[in-house]
Formats: structure tokens, sequence, C-alpha cells
């Protein structure tokens, strides 16, 4: 290139500017400030907390953190062993992290066999199922769930109670919405097309004529699956995996409409401190401790690719 | 898992699976009733009270708005952010950039949610304007650049670098250089984002109930509350008429990039026998 190298350097900064200043100041500072707030302490006052960073009379900086949510959190981790013990935060974490496992390995095993069977579909037809799969991503997520609440109703007017009875095999509705199952049905559903995408991605490249070899050669198609299939679509295992669990930890939505009050999530204990309870110092020192669990599946997202969701290609 | 008959009725499951519940919610609109899980006669009574409903107009109006003007920053922000993750090379903290540019896509909506609702409350900052619209807005901008930052920055690598360096070259400035040559290029990929940041805009729920202010309720935040506030009909209806704007512009952008799929395969054709 023949340009004056100060003037590309210039334009380079201001072609830089926008996005690194965007980033700073609705991004990082953010998440500074939520550190910032999990160490205060809460006050009655608008916004309802204490920055534990002062400017003092003398005009030097303060520094007096308060760690009481931190150890809240660390007792009850402390308190493990006794059994009957209060434990309202690290009940949440066991059903976040639990209900996310779950969704996940869920995904996985009806997501698996049908993005293999769309990847071998002929090539004209995977482009139609592929958006297929997406349609209902487009469509709100809101109105989706609240479709698995008709469905899930648990009086007699539920859709599957209503089946049921009909078909005579139940004499009682069943209590089918405001339960673990119920949210996690609602979560598999929700973030299905999550798995499929990166998975479809990866088995749409296996080249068939290995397959074929192997076959030729008389292996099983177990062994065809474990030793070839498998191993090359590992990456987008583990990207599917990721992409359904790390949003599923944090999940708010599904919980609150499908679990009711029984099913404590993280994402609502986030959500209750930051409400109705007005403890804003633990509702970030919650958030801070979510990112830090997420850290190690964010990490495995980034090595092993992502397909970005939503996009028609 | 083959071609024969278990595999294509595993297809039709999951689709069954996928399709059963909005197929639900679509029938049920048509309901004379109140209860909105049975059909008492057939009548598009729902359809009347959504069009009365004034609130509910008032938070879609909004939404629209809100959608468009997000898209729009994050169309803008989030390909300057893939021109820097795609040309600028490695310059110090281009890691971190990286890093940072997707990271709002990974992250639990409550996070970042909760992240903003700090920003815009904080005691020093009172010129960012507290909660509303802009913060809405705000938090909407900063999720979507990073989809759109993704979507623009692989197609700028799969680009011909070559036309870029040969306007270069003959002495074309780079900012003429990018909207001449590049903008054009990677249009179909800001068409994509801009969608997609649409979507996510009006789609979004919990960024928006946690910035929102009373003036601010977007459709999401109404209906989750209509959802609380018992089930009516109306939302069946509501549901109808999204699916069906939605799944005619989807099907109409398959059927576009299909047919641009087919003239470009045609042309890379034509080309090759030319040479040949």
């Amino acid at each position: 290139m023949k340009l004056p190298r100060l003037f590309l350097l210039r334009g380079r900064f201001w072609a830089g500017f926008l996005p690194w200043a965007w980033l700073l100041l609705f991004f990082t500072l953010p998440f500074a400030l939520i550190v910032d707030v999990s160490l205060s302490s809460p006050e009655l006052s608008v916004p309802p907390y204490v920055s534990p960073l002062s400017l003092g009379p003398d005009g030097q900086l303060h520094w007096s953190p308060d760690a009481t949510p931190y150890r809240r959190l660390r007792d009850e981790l402390g308190a493990l062993a006794q059994p009957g013990a209060d434990r309202p935060y690290l009940a949440a974490w066991g059903n976040s992290l639990g209900l996310a496992a779950l969704t996940t390995a869920v995904c996985l095993v009806i997501g698996y066999p049908f993005a293999y069977q769309i990847a071998r579909s002929a090539e004209v037809s995977r482009q139609t199922l592929l958006m297929l799969v997406m349609l209902p991503f487009w469509t709100s997520f809101l109105l989706r769930v609240y479709a698995w609440m008709s469905l899930l109703d648990s009086s007699e007017v539920g859709l599957i109670n209503q089946a049921l009875l009909a078909a005579g095999w139940i004499e009682e509705p069943l209590p089918l919405l405001y339960n673990s199952g119920a949210v996690l049905v609602g979560m598999v559903y929700s973030y299905l097309p999550f798995m499929v995408l990166p998975l479809y991605a990866h088995l749409v490249k296996l080249d068939n004529r290995l397959l074929e070899a192997a076959r030729d050669l008389g292996a099983r198609p177990a062994v065809i699956f474990l030793s070839i299939t498998l191993p090359l679509s590992w990456r987008g295992i583990v990207a599917g995996s990721m992409m359904v669990f790390i949003p599923a930890v944090g999940e708010f939505v599904i919980p609150d409409l499908l679990g009711g009050g029984d099913v404590m999530m993280i994402g609502r204990r986030i959500w209750d401190d930051f409400g109705p309870n007005q403890d804003w110092p633990m509702a970030a020192a919650v958030a801070v401790v979510m990112v830090l669990l997420l850290i190690g599946p964010i990490m495995l997202l980034r090595r092993h690719g992502r397909a970005a969701p939503g996009s028609l290609r | 898992m083959n071609r024969g008959w278990g595999g294509r009725s595993w297809l039709l499951i999951v689709f069954v699976f996928l399709y059963l519940p909005i197929t639900c919610l679509l029938v049920f609109s048509f309901t004379g009733g109140e209860i909105t899980t049975r059909l008492d006669g057939v009548s598009l009574r729902w359809y009347r009270a959504l069009l009365d409903d004034d609130e509910l107009k008032r938070a879609l109006g909004l939404s629209l708005t809100l959608g468009a003007l997000a898209a729009t920053a994050a169309v803008i922000v989030g390909s300057a952010a893939a021109v820097v993750l795609a040309r600028f090379g490695a310059y110090p903290g281009s890691r971190l950039f990286a890093g940072l540019s997707t990271a709002p896509m990974v992250l639990p909506e409550v996070v970042i949610g909760l992240s903003l609702v700090l920003l815009f409350t904080h005691p020093l900052l009172p010129w960012l304007g507290g909660r509303g619209v802009v913060a809405i807005w705000t938090a909407h901008t900063t999720l979507s650049a990073a989809y759109v930052a993704v979507l623009v920055q692989s197609r700028l690598l799969e680009m011909d670098r070559w036309l870029e360096e040969a306007a270069l070259d003959l002495g074309c400035p780079p900012l003429k250089v990018f909207f001449v040559i590049t903008v054009p290029v990677i249009a179909p990929a800001l068409a994509a984002g801009w969608l997609l940041s649409f979507t996510l805009s009006m789609d979004d729920f919990v960024l928006a109930a946690m910035l929102s202010d009373p003036g601010s309720t977007t459709l999401p935040v109404l209906v989750f509350s209509r959802l609380h506030h018992g089930l009516k009909p109306e939302i069946n209806a509501l549901a109808t008429v999204v699916v069906t704007v939605v799944s005619i512009a989807v099907i109409a952008a398959h059927r576009l990039m299909l047919s641009a799929q087919r003239r470009r395969m045609q042309a890379v054709a034509a080309a090759r026998r030319q040479i040949g």
C-alpha cells in the first residue's frame, strides 16, 4: 500500500474508535460496576446501595468494601453438611446447573439424530429443512413459552389433560404445569435450534466416502459411528452443548412462567433480589459468581467455534 | 440413524414437537369463549379485541420503532467492529477486542441487563438519563452489534481482498474504498444482520423489563405481564398475527436467498465455460 502511514493510522483510529468506545462504555464499564456494587452495602436509597469507593472530605479516595453477599454464599456452602439448613442460593444454583445440564443432554439426544438426518438429506431439501428449524426461533420466545402453558395446564382444560381425559387414560387431570419437568420441556423446546445448527454445520461436512469406505471394508454401523461420525462431529457437539448450557443457566422467563413458585433458579434469584427484595449487592454478587462459573463453558465455546443462531446462512 | 424410515420418522417427530405447540396457539385464537384451551364456537372476537386494545397497540408501536432504531445502530457499530476484527490484524489489545466484541452474545441476558441497569442508574452518571427507552435502545444495540459483528466479519474474511487492495493501489482513499467496494460486497450480511437485530429487539423481554420505566412498556414486557395476570385468547390472536407475519418474511427471505444462490452458481458455471 502506497498511502502515507500517518494517514492510514489516523483512519484506523477513527474506524476503531466507535466500536471500542461503545464496548468500553456499555459493556466493560457496566461489568466493573457489577463488581463494585457486589461489594457495596445495601441502603434504603435510590439506587439502593452505597459504593465502597468514596471521596472523603480530605479529597482522598476511600475503599471500604462490604463482602456480606459473598460471605452469605460461602456460609451456605459451609452448611452443606447440615441437613435441613436453609440454603436458598445454593438450592437455586443446584436447580439451575442441574436443569441446564439435563436440558443440554436431552437437546443432544433429540438433536443429534435430527441434525444427522437433515445433513444426509438431498441438497435441495436441506435448506428448506433448516429454514423450518429456524422458523420458530424467529417468532416470539414468550409466545412459544405461552404455548406450553396451555399445553401443560394442570386443570381439566389443559390441552394434554383434555386429550388424556378424552382418551379415558386418566380419571383426574395430571399436575403437569408448575414443576421442574415443565421447565425442562420448555427449555428443551426453546433451545433445541441452538443445538441443531452447530451439529448440522459439522455433520454436513462429513465426507460420505469415508462412511462408504468403512462400510465396504465390513465395519459395523456402531463401529462406523464411534470411529468416524462421532469424532468428526465432536466440535459441533461441544459448540451446540455450550450454546444450550450457557443461556440455560441464567434463564429467567421459562422457570418463572412454567416453574411456578417451587422451581427457584438462579436467574430468578437475581431477578427477585434486583426487583422485589431491593438487595442489589446480593444480585450483583450472584451475577459475578455466575460469570466466573461460566468462563469455562464460554472458553470451550470460543475454542470450538460457533454458528450464529438466526443467521440465514 | 440412516436414510431409511427410522431417520425419516425421527425427523417428522421432532418437527411435530417443534410445531404442535404453535399450531395449538393458532387454533384456539378463533374460539368464541373466554378459555384459551377450548373451542367454544368459532369467531373472530379476539381479533377485534386485539384491534381495540390501545395499550397493546402503543406497546407494539414502541417495539417496532425501538427495533428499527436498535437494528440500525447495531449494524453501524457491529460492522465497524467487524472491520476492526477482520482487517486490522494484530495490535495491542486486539485479542481483548475480539473477546469483548462477541461477549454480549454468550453471557446470560440477566447479567447483561443487571450490568446496564447499574450503569444507567449510577449516581455519578445522571447524564445517561436513567432507565427508559434510551437505556433499552442501548442494551439492544450492544447485544445485536455482537451478532452483526460475527455475521459481517465472516463475510469480510471470505470476500476477495484483491478488490480492496487494487482500489487502494490506484489511490482511492480507504474510506471511499470501504463505501464503494466493501459495502456492496458485504450488503447481504448487513441486511441479514439488520433483520436479526430487529428480531432480537422485538423479542427481548429480560433487558427491556429490567431497563424499562413506566413510560417504556415494549410489547414483550406487556405480554409477560398479561401472562401473569390471567390468560385470555387475545394473546392467541396476537400469536397468530406474529407467526403469520414472521413466516411470510422468513419464507420470502429464504426463497430470495435460494434464487440468489442459484444465480451465483450459474454465473460461476458460465465463467468456467468461457475460460475452458
